[in-house]
């Protein structure tokens, strides 16, 4: 199947075009350098996103503490993770870079906080 | 805090940082994504990371003194300045003032979009801050207008937070935003981005109920229903104090002792240079007092 993507490795943005067979890369071509390989592959394969939120807080300073996946995750699982932050509430203060939910999905990743709240 | 900070390297020992917040950092806590830092600290993190980072160097540097949920009110030519802060208005008059006061969104008022006003259209930053500070979702069928990074990254942050995002809307031929956000704010989430479109009318009596679309080049319009339109279509230098003290052009102030530095000077797309030139600003305004 020929699947078509920017890659994001830098500002050109080339535009890849991509032979792939049920998650495996065959050929790919548009790119201008290696990193452009690279990255179609792993998008193919296993494309992966730090995900970025926030979390409910009881009894602290900010209603909202801001968080993010201390490691990628895979993309599919966006959304599950968002469910599962969405019924978590804080309630003891933490620093930058603490963990707030720690082996998010038993995925092996910390979600932190990337603010401090008393 | 970075021009403070490299004031204060330069040798300036008697510093006032002004904050209308109850927070330094200001819009970069709201910006709660990751791509900041990359230059300046050579590593990726999310706006909040990146503020904490100065504020701890601000908190030890122990000569700036910080005054929070301070407003400035006034200021004259000669650098005397009033600002109201909890309990009391404060005018004083440094021998230099750097100004770091920030943008403005451009409103829907400014971009001329026909139909009616009802609730539900907001800027994009201030959904940002509705949303990733306040903790409210301000709508669950959502249309973006314009496609600069801060409309990209809300459609994401919305399609996240459970809300749907119909489509983004952009006047021009390509996107104004970064591919990067393009690829995984809305291709990631399959959310439409119209090209060479614009929002020509917006309906609703009381909430916003639908917008109608139209290609610019062959007049055809569809509708997309929504109940929620964010606007998404730049900023503006925000420098009514440096109007107020009388200059005419407040990019080139031309007042002796008066620097400006970050979105107020120019709208930036990335902090690391908002960093790198309010250094500059911080070691101007130190040269200038060694000198005056």
């Amino acid at each position: 199947m020929l699947r078509k993507m920017t890659c994001i490795e830098c500002p050109k943005g080339c535009q890849l075009e991509i032979n792939e067979e049920g998650g495996r890369v065959i050929s790919l071509t548009g790119n201008q350098c290696e990193k452009g390989l690279a990255y179609g592959r792993q998008e193919i394969e296993s494309p992966m996103r730090i995900l970025t939120t926030t979390v409910l807080t009881e009894g602290l300073d900010l209603k909202l503490v801001p968080v993010r996946t201390d490691k990628p995750i895979p993309k599919a699982r966006l959304l599950e993770a968002m469910a599962l932050i969405s019924g978590a509430r804080l309630t003891h203060p933490v620093a930058v870079g603490e963990v707030v939910i720690k082996d998010l999905l038993c995925l092996g990743v910390d979600l932190i906080a990337t603010r401090s709240v008393q | 805090m970075a021009a403070a900070l490299a004031a204060y390297q330069a040798g300036v020992k008697d510093i006032l940082l002004i904050e209308r917040d109850q927070y330094l950092g200001g819009i970069l806590n709201q910006c709660i994504h990751p791509g900041f830092g990359l230059h300046h600290f050579k590593t990726d993190l999310t706006g909040p990371e990146y503020a904490d980072r100065f504020i701890k160097q601000v908190a030890a540097a122990q000569e700036i003194e910080v005054s929070l949920r301070s407003f400035v009110v006034r200021l004259t030519a000669d650098r005397e300045l009033t600002y109201l802060k909890p309990g009391g208005m404060v005018t004083l008059q440094p021998r230099a003032l750097i100004m770091a006061t920030g943008c403005r969104e451009r409103t829907r008022e400014m971009i001329h979009i026909a139909g009616t006003r009802p609730a539900g259209i907001f800027p994009a930053g201030l959904a940002q801050k509705m949303v990733n500070i306040e903790g409210w979702l301000p709508g669950k069928e959502i249309v973006v207008i314009g496609s600069g990074d801060i409309g990209l990254i809300m459609a994401r942050r919305f399609t996240l937070e459970g809300a749907r995002v119909k489509a983004v809307v952009e006047i021009q031929k390509e996107s104004r935003g970064l591919v990067r956000n393009v690829v995984q704010c809305l291709e990631d989430f399959q959310i439409p981005l119209y090209l060479n479109h614009r929002v020509a009318l917006i309906h609703g009596r009381d909430r916003v109920e639908k917008v109608t679309v139209e290609n610019n080049e062959t007049k055809e319009t569809f509708e997309l229903t929504c109940d929620t339109v964010l606007v998404s279509v730049g900023l503006i230098p925000e420098n009514e104090l440096i109007e107020q003290a009388g200059s005419p052009d407040p990019a080139k102030p031309n007042l002796p002792g008066l620097f400006v530095c970050g979105n107020s000077l120019k709208v930036y797309d990335l902090v690391d240079n908002v960093t790198r030139d309010s250094q500059k600003a911080g070691e101007a305004a130190a040269e200038y007092l060694k000198n005056a």
